[in-house]
C-alpha cells in the first residue's frame, strides 16, 4: 500500500505543481481578433473555386474586388473598391471600370487593369464550380479575349445580351469576382494550372488582411496587410479556430479565450445572454432551410398533395422551440432583405385542411422518405415532421446520411423528399430564382444537377420564361415586381415548401465593436472590428 | 420437479457423479455458488436481469409514449410533474425513451454476441486444427482486420451499407471477431496436440466431428468470459455510432444517439445528455462486473488455488 | 496479443542464417498485411455510396465539371488498375493530395499524426504510472478493500461513454475550475510562435526553450491524454491484477517466502519481473489502440489528430486521406507488435 501512496502522492505533487503555474484566466491580447467557427468545410481558398461558408469568411477578408459591400453600411449595396468608377454602353452589354490609383497588392505590385483581366479570365478557364456566377454571362475560354479587355486603366467586360447592371455588378462582389495578383500567382504556377495548386493555401489579394497559413480543420490565421488602401485595421491579427461543439464554444468564450463564437445554438444562445461579460449579435442570414417533394413520385406529383404537405408543417412550433431565435419562418424562395422579397407567409400547420386536401386528391395514407443530413437541427425538423405528418395518415422514414451521401441521392433524383438548406450564391434575386423556378429541360438527359427544380423533377409550370424575363429587366422596381409575381406563384403550386430563413446569432465579447456577420448578402468583415 | 431442493443440492454437489450429465450440472452450479459469493458480479447480474426486465415489459412500465412530441414542454428538469427524469428537445418523457431505449441496446448486444465470438470461434478453430497454408491465410486476413483503425472500419462499413441499427450491429461485429479468432486458434493450438484428441483421432473421427463436438466445447469458457468483458464495448462502440449519426436513426430512443442529441444542451440542461450516458455506464458496468466475476469461475489462471 | 507467427513455423527453410530469415520473414508478412490493409481499404472506398467528385466539386456543379474531376481523378478505370496504380504511388512515397485539404495527404499526416502521438503518449504513460502499480496491489492485497476499489476505478473506466466522460471534464475542470486549458493544442498567444520541429508541440517547445510555450501546451493536453489515459489505466491494471496473481501462486513465490525473503523483494524482484514480458504485450496494444487516434475525444477536444482526420476523409470520400491515415495507423500497429514480439524473445527466458 506504501508504495501506492508514494505514487500517487508524487503523482498528486506533479500534476498541483503543473497546474498553478499555468496562466491565471486568460483575455485576448488587444490587437488580434480571435474566433471560434466550424471551418471543416474549406477545401480550397482559391477564389476562382472556394464555394463554402468558411472559405467566403476568409476570402473576403483577403481580397479586394472591383465593386465591394461596405460593413458599416450593407444596405447600400455594391460600392466601389478597386474600380473607382464604373459607365454602361448605349447597348447595356458593355461594362467599363476606371481602376482606383495607387493601390497595391500585399505583395507590393500595383492592382492594375491587367489583374482584373486577368483573374476573371482565370474564371473561365479553370471553370471550378462557382465559375457560373461568372459565366452566365457569355464569357467562354473561346471568347474571353474580346470579351474581357483592358485598355489604359480601364477593364471593359462585354456580356453576351442586356442584363440589368445591377445583376452583373452584384454577381462580381461575390468571393469568385477576387482579384488576385497576376505576377505573383503566375509566378507559383505548376503545368499551367493558373495557380490554382498555390492559392488552394496562400493569398495574393489587396484586401485588408493576408492569409498566414490554414492548417485544415485547426485554424486559419490572418495578418492585417500594410499595403492595404484603405483605412488600417484595428486588429492585427485574426485567429480563426475551428471548434466543433457549441458548448466548447460557449465555454471559451464566457472564459474569455475567444473574442467571437459563431456557432452556438439556441440553448447556449441564451446562457450567453445571461453571462457576464459577452452579448449576441444577430444578424439575418441567406441561408433557407426547405423541404422539396420529387415530382417523380406519383402523389407528390399531385398539386393537392403538395399543398397538403405545406399545411402539415409545424412552422411556428419549430421557430418557438428548438429553432428559437436561429430561425424565422419564411416561405419564400428570395431571403429577407434580397431585391424582391415578400413577407407572405400564408401556410400554418392546419391537419384537418391538409387532411381534406390529401382526400380530394384520393390519397389516403402513404409512406415517404425524406433525406436528411446528419446535423442536429435537421434531424430535428425532420422529426417534427415525422411527427405532423403522422397526423396525416403519412408515414415519414427518415434517411440520414453524410452530407454528400444525402445530396448524391438528391441529385440523381432519388429521394421522395429533401430536407435541406439553400444560400444565395451572389446578392442578385436571380440567385435563388435561377435555381428554384428555373429548369428549361426537365428530362433526365439534360442532367441539370445544379437546378433544384431539375432535382425535384419539376418543370416549373411556365416560370422558367418569367424567370428569364425578370433577369433582363433593367428597371429595377419593375423587376422587383416581376419576383413578387413569380413567389406568390412559386408559393402557391411549387414542390418547395421553404419553412425558415436563417438568422445568425454570434456569441461576442463585450469590449468588441463593429463586427460585420455580412446579413443576406455577403460574409463577414474583420477590418471593422475595434477592441 | 419431483425433488426437494435438499435432493437436488445433494446430487448436484455429490462427489461422485454417476453421468456426464451429472458432472455437468455439477460443475455448473459450482461455479454458480462461486459466483454467488461475488456480490459485485451479483450486482451486475442484478441489473442485466433488470435490463432485461426493462426490455420486455417496456410498453406496461414506460409512464408515456416514447415518440410523442410536446414542443411546448420541452427541456422540462428532473423530477418536474409526469416526467421524473424531465423531456428532452421535443419535449419527449426521457425515462420512457431510456426504459424503451433499453431494447434497443439488448438487441444490439445479443446480436453481436451471437455474430462475433461465432464468426471468430470459426475462423480461430479451423486455423488451428487445420494448419498449414490455410491457418497463414486466415491468420492475415485476421491481421489485416486487427491493424484496421477500428472505428474507421465501422464507420466506412455503416457509410457503404447505409446508417441503421442492423447495420451498426454488423459493423461492429466485423470489428470484434478478429481477438476471438486469434484467442481459439491458440487454444485449439494446445488442445489439437493433446493426447485425447489422438486418440479421438484413432478411434476414427473427421476433423469435423473433431472440432465441432471436442475442440468448440473447450474453447467455449473462455470465450465466455471475453465476451461479457466486451459487452461494455459493444455497447459504447454503438452508442459511439449513435454519436456520430450512423447508429439508430431518429426517433429511435438508442441511448448513444440519445447523448448525441442532448449534448447541445450540456450546460443548461446537463440532464438530457446525461440520463442516458448513466444508463449505458450502469449497464457497461453491470457487464463488466458480471464478466470480472465469470472469469473468477470460468478462468482456471485466475481463480483461487 | 502477440503476432506469434503462423508464418514463421511453416515456411520453407531458405539457405540464410536464422536471424536473416526471421528478418524477411517479419517483413514479408508485414507487407502482406500491409498490402492486403491498403486493398480493404481501397474496395471500401469504391464501394462507398459517397461521390468523391462530390467532394471536390461541391452541390452547384454543372455535368461537365463534374466529369472532368471524374477523368482527372482516374475513376473510369476498371477498379484492379485503380488499385495498381495507387500501390505504385505508394511504393513509390507519394501518398497523393487530399481532396479536402489541397495538399499531399503527406503533408497532412506529418500535421496530424504528431499531435495523435503526443496525445496517446501521455495518455499511455498515465495509464502505465497509475494502472501497473493499481494491479500489482491488488494483486498482492486479493480481496481486500483495496483490491475492491482498484477493480470499481477500473470497471468505472471500461465502462464511461467518452464524450461524455470529456464534455463533463471540460466543463468542469476547464468551465468551472480553470485548472486546464482549453480544446485546441495550444493558447492563442503562443499559436505559431513555437518553431515546428517534431511536430509535437510539447517537445518543441522544450527545444525552443520556451517554457511559457511548454506549460501552456501541457494544460491543454492534460485533460484529454488523462481521459484517454483512464481507458488504458482500466485495462493495463486490470491485466496487471491477473498476471501478478498468477505468478504469486507459482511455486516459487512459496519457497521464496519460506526461506525469508522480504515481501517486497518477492513481488517485484520475482513476481513483477516475470510478469515484465506479458506486460509489455498488453502496453504495446493499449499503445496502438490510442495511437490509432480516438475521433470522440479528438471532436470535444477540437484536437486535431489523425483519428478525426481519417474519419472526415471516410465521410467525404476522400479515399486518398484515408487510405494514407490507414496506411500509417496499420504501421504503426504493426511495428508495435514486431516490437514487443521481439522483447518478448529477449526479455522471455523460455525463450532462450
Amino acid at each position: 500500500m506504501t508504495i501506492m501512496t508514494r505514487l500517487m502522492g508524487s503523482a498528486a505533487l506533479g500534476l498541483a505543481l503543473g497546474l498553478t503555474t499555468l496562466p491565471a484566466m486568460a483575455a485576448t491580447p488587444d490587437n488580434m481578433l480571435v474566433i471560434a467557427n466550424r471551418i471543416d468545410d474549406i477545401t480550397t481558398l482559391d477564389p476562382a473555386q472556394s464555394f463554402e461558408f468558411a472559405g467566403s469568411d476568409v476570402l473576403r477578408n483577403v481580397y479586394g474586388k472591383l465593386v465591394n459591400f461596405d460593413p458599416r453600411n450593407l444596405e447600400a449595396g455594391y460600392q466601389p473598391d478597386l474600380a473607382e468608377s464604373w459607365s454602361v454602353s448605349e447597348d447595356g452589354r458593355t461594362i467599363t471600370f476606371t481602376m482606383r490609383d495607387g493601390v497595391k497588392f500585399a505583395s507590393g505590385n500595383p492592382v492594375r487593369a491587367e489583374d482584373v483581366a486577368f483573374s476573371l479570365k482565370r474564371v473561365v478557364l479553370l471553370n471550378k464550380t462557382p465559375s457560373f456566377i461568372i459565366t452566365q454571362f457569355g464569357f467562354t475560354p473561346e471568347n474571353i479575349d474580346e470579351t474581357i479587355k483592358v485598355e489604359g486603366n480601364t477593364v471593359s467586360i462585354t456580356t453576351d445580351k442586356r442584363y440589368a447592371t445591377s445583376f452583373v455588378l452584384n454577381c462580381l462582389t461575390a468571393t469568385i469576382g477576387g482579384i488576385v495578383d497576376e505576377k505573383t500567382v503566375m509566378a507559383n504556377e505548376v503545368d499551367g494550372d493558373l495557380g490554382n495548386t498555390w492559392l488552394a493555401t496562400n493569398s495574393a489579394g489587396s484586401g485588408p488582411y493576408t492569409l498566414t497559413s490554414w492548417k485544415p480543420k485547426e485554424s486559419v490565421t490572418l495578418t492585417a496587410n500594410p499595403n492595404f488602401y484603405g483605412d488600417k485595421p484595428a486588429m492585427q491579427r485574426v485567429i480563426v479556430r475551428h471548434v466543433q461543439e457549441s458548448a466548447t464554444q460557449r465555454l471559451m468564450l464566457e472564459r474569455g479565450d475567444i473574442d467571437v463564437a459563431r456557432d452556438l445554438n439556441p440553448s447556449d444562445v441564451e446562457g450567453v445572454r445571461a453571462a457576464e461579460g459577452v452579448k449576441i449579435l444577430e444578424e439575418m442570414r441567406g441561408r433557407l432551410m426547405y423541404i422539396a417533394m420529387n415530382q417523380k413520385h406519383p402523389q407528390l406529383s399531385k398539386p393537392q398533395v403538395r399543398q397538403a404537405l405545406k399545411y402539415l408543417i409545424d412552422y411556428e412550433g419549430m421557430e418557438n422551440s428548438f429553432l428559437k431565435g436561429a430561425y424565422v419562418a419564411h416561405q419564400n424562395f428570395l431571403p429577407k432583405t434580397y431585391l424582391g422579397a415578400v413577407n407572405e407567409n400564408p401556410f400554418s400547420l392546419n391537419i384537418d385542411k391538409a387532411k381534406a386536401l390529401l382526400a380530394e386528391a384520393g390519397v389516403d395514407g402513404m409512406e415517404l422518405t425524406v433525406g436528411v443530413r446528419e446535423a442536429q437541427e435537421r434531424l430535428e425538423i425532420g422529426q417534427s415532421l415525422q411527427n405532423t405528418f403522422a397526423q396525416a395518415g403519412i408515414k415519414l422514414n427518415l434517411e440520414v446520411g453524410t452530407g454528400k451521401q444525402v445530396l448524391g441521392k438528391y441529385r440523381a433524383r432519388e429521394l421522395d423528399i429533401y430536407l435541406g438548406a439553400w444560400g444565395p450564391d451572389y446578392p442578385d434575386p436571380h440567385t435563388n430564382a435561377g435555381t428554384f423556378a428555373f429548369n428549361p429541360d426537365n428530362s433526365d438527359a439534360a442532367n441539370a444537377t445544379g437546378l433544384l427544380a431539375w432535382r425535384n423533377a419539376w418543370d416549373t409550370d411556365g416560370l422558367t420564361d418569367k424567370t428569364l424575363a425578370a433577369v433582363v429587366e433593367g428597371d429595377t422596381a419593375k423587376r422587383a415586381d416581376m419576383y413578387h409575381q413569380i413567389q406568390a406563384e412559386f408559393r402557391d403550386k411549387s414542390p418547395f415548401a421553404v419553412m425558415f430563413q436563417k438568422v445568425e446569432q454570434a456569441g461576442v465579447a463585450d469590449n468588441v465593436e463593429g463586427l460585420s456577420l455580412g446579413g443576406a448578402i455577403t460574409a463577414v468583415s474583420y477590418w471593422t472590428v475595434t477592441k | 420437479m419431483s425433488q426437494d431442493t435438499g435432493t437436488l443440492r445433494d446430487w448436484l454437489l455429490s462427489e461422485t457423479p454417476t453421468s456426464r450429465r451429472q458432472a455437468r450440472w455439477a460443475a455448473a452450479y459450482k461455479g454458480w455458488l462461486t459466483l454467488r459469493a461475488n456480490h459485485m458480479a451479483m450486482a451486475g447480474l442484478a441489473i442485466i436481469v433488470l435490463l432485461v426486465a426493462l426490455a420486455l415489459f417496456a410498453p406496461w412500465i414506460a409512464p408515456h409514449d416514447p415518440f410523442v412530441q410536446d414542443l411546448g414542454n420541452r427541456l422540462q428538469p428532473l423530477g418536474s410533474e409526469g416526467h421524473i427524469l424531465g423531456t428532452d428537445s421535443l419535449g419527449r418523457d426521457i425515462l420512457s425513451r431510456l426504459i424503451w431505449g433499453a431494447r434497443i441496446t439488448l438487441y444490439i448486444v445479443a446480436l453481436v454476441a451471437l455474430i462475433a465470438p461465432i464468426a471468430g470461434l470459426l475462423v480461430g478453430t479451423v486455423s488451428g486444427y487445420a494448419g498449414g497454408w490455410v491457418d497463414v491465410i486466415l491468420m492475415r486476413i485476421t491481421d489485416i482486420f486487427l491493424a484496421f483503425p477500428r472505428l474507421v472500419l465501422a464507420l466506412a462499413f455503416v457509410a457503404a451499407l447505409g446508417a441503421g441499427i442492423e447495420n451498426a450491429v454488423l459493423a461492429i461485429s466485423l470489428t470484434a471477431w478478429p481477438p476471438y479468432a486469434r484467442m481459439a486458434r491458440a487454444e485449439t493450438l494446445t488442445i489439437r496436440s493433446s493426447d485425447y484428441i489422438s486418440a479421438i483421432r484413432l478411434q476414427g473421427a473427421g476433423p469435423l466431428r473433431i472440432i465441432v463436438k471436442h475442440i468448440w466445447p473447450l474453447c467455449i469458457s473462455s470465450l465466455i468470459v471475453r465476451v461479457t468483458l466486451d459487452m461494455a464495448g459493444i455497447i459504447l462502440a454503438a452508442a459511439g455510432l449513435g454519436f456520430l449519426g450512423l447508429g439508430a436513426q431518429p426517433p429511435s430512443p438508442e441511448w448513444g444517439a440519445m447523448i448525441s442529441e442532448g449534448r447541445r444542451f450540456i450546460l443548461d440542461h446537463w440532464w438530457v445528455a446525461t440520463m442516458p450516458g448513466l444508463a449505458i455506464f450502469t449497464v457497461s458496468l453491470a457487464f463488466n462486473l458480471l464478466g470480472d466475476g465469470l472469469r473468477d469461475v470460468l478462468d482456471p489462471k485466475d481463480s483461487p488455488q | 496479443m502477440s503476432t506469434s507467427n503462423a508464418f514463421v513455423k511453416r515456411q520453407p527453410r531458405l539457405p540464410l542464417p536464422p536471424w536473416l530469415r526471421g528478418l524477411v520473414v517479419t517483413l514479408l508478412s508485414i507487407s502482406v498485411t500491409m498490402l492486403g490493409l491498403l486493398f480493404v481499404t481501397f474496395v471500401i472506398g469504391r464501394v462507398m455510396p459517397i461521390d468523391p467528385v462530390l467532394a471536390v466539386v461541391g452541390e452547384r456543379a454543372t455535368e461537365d465539371q463534374y466529369n472532368a474531376v471524374f477523368l482527372e481523378l482516374g475513376l473510369d478505370k476498371p477498379l484492379i488498375v485503380q488499385f495498381f496504380y495507387y500501390v505504385w504511388d505508394v511504393v513509390r512515397g507519394d501518398f497523393g493530395t487530399s481532396l479536402l485539404t489541397a495538399r499531399p495527404v503527406a503533408d497532412d499526416i506529418a500535421r496530424v499524426f504528431p499531435a495523435t502521438f503526443e496525445l496517446a503518449t501521455i495518455g499511455i504513460l498515465f495509464g502505465c504510472l497509475l494502472g501497473v502499480p493499481l494491479g500489482v496491489i491488488a494483486a498482492v492485497r486479493r480481496g481486500s478493500w483495496i483490491d475492491q476499489i482498484a477493480r470499481v476505478v477500473a470497471l468505472v473506466g471500461y465502462s464511461m461513454p467518452i464524450f461524455w466522460l470529456g464534455l463533463m471534464g471540460l466543463l468542469l475542470f476547464y468551465g468551472i475550475l480553470g485548472w486546464v486549458g482549453g480544446p485546441g493544442r495550444q493558447g492563442i498567444f503562443y499559436e505559431d510562435m513555437i518553431p515546428s520541429v517534431t511536430g509535437m508541440i510539447l517537445l518543441d517547445s522544450a527545444i525552443a526553450g520556451d517554457w511559457g510555450a511548454f506549460w501552456d501546451a501541457f494544460s491543454h493536453i492534460v485533460l484529454p491524454a488523462s481521459i484517454l489515459g483512464y481507458y488504458s489505466l482500466a485495462y493495463i491494471s486490470r491485466m496487471t491484477r491477473s498476471f501478478m496473481l498468477e505468478q504469486l501462486s507459482a511455486e516459487y513465490v512459496t519457497t521464496a517466502r519460506v526461506k525469508g525473503m522480504s515481501e517486497w523483494a518477492v513481488i517485484w524482484r520475482h513476481a513483477f519481473r516475470n510478469i515484465r514480458v506479458q506486460l509489455i504485450t498488453v502496453i504495446a496494444l493499449s499503445y496502438a489502440n490510442l495511437l490509432e487516434g480516438s475521433v470522440l475525444t479528438e471532436i470535444i477536444f477540437s484536437w486535431p489528430g489523425i483519428g478525426s482526420y481519417i474519419t472526415t476523409a471516410l465521410l467525404s470520400a476522400d479515399m486518398n486521406a484515408v487510405l494514407g491515415g490507414t496506411v500509417v495507423v496499420g504501421l504503426v500497429f504493426i511495428c508495435l507488435n514486431v516490437f514487443s514480439d521481439l522483447l518478448y524473445k529477449i526479455f522471455d527466458p523460455r525463450s532462450k
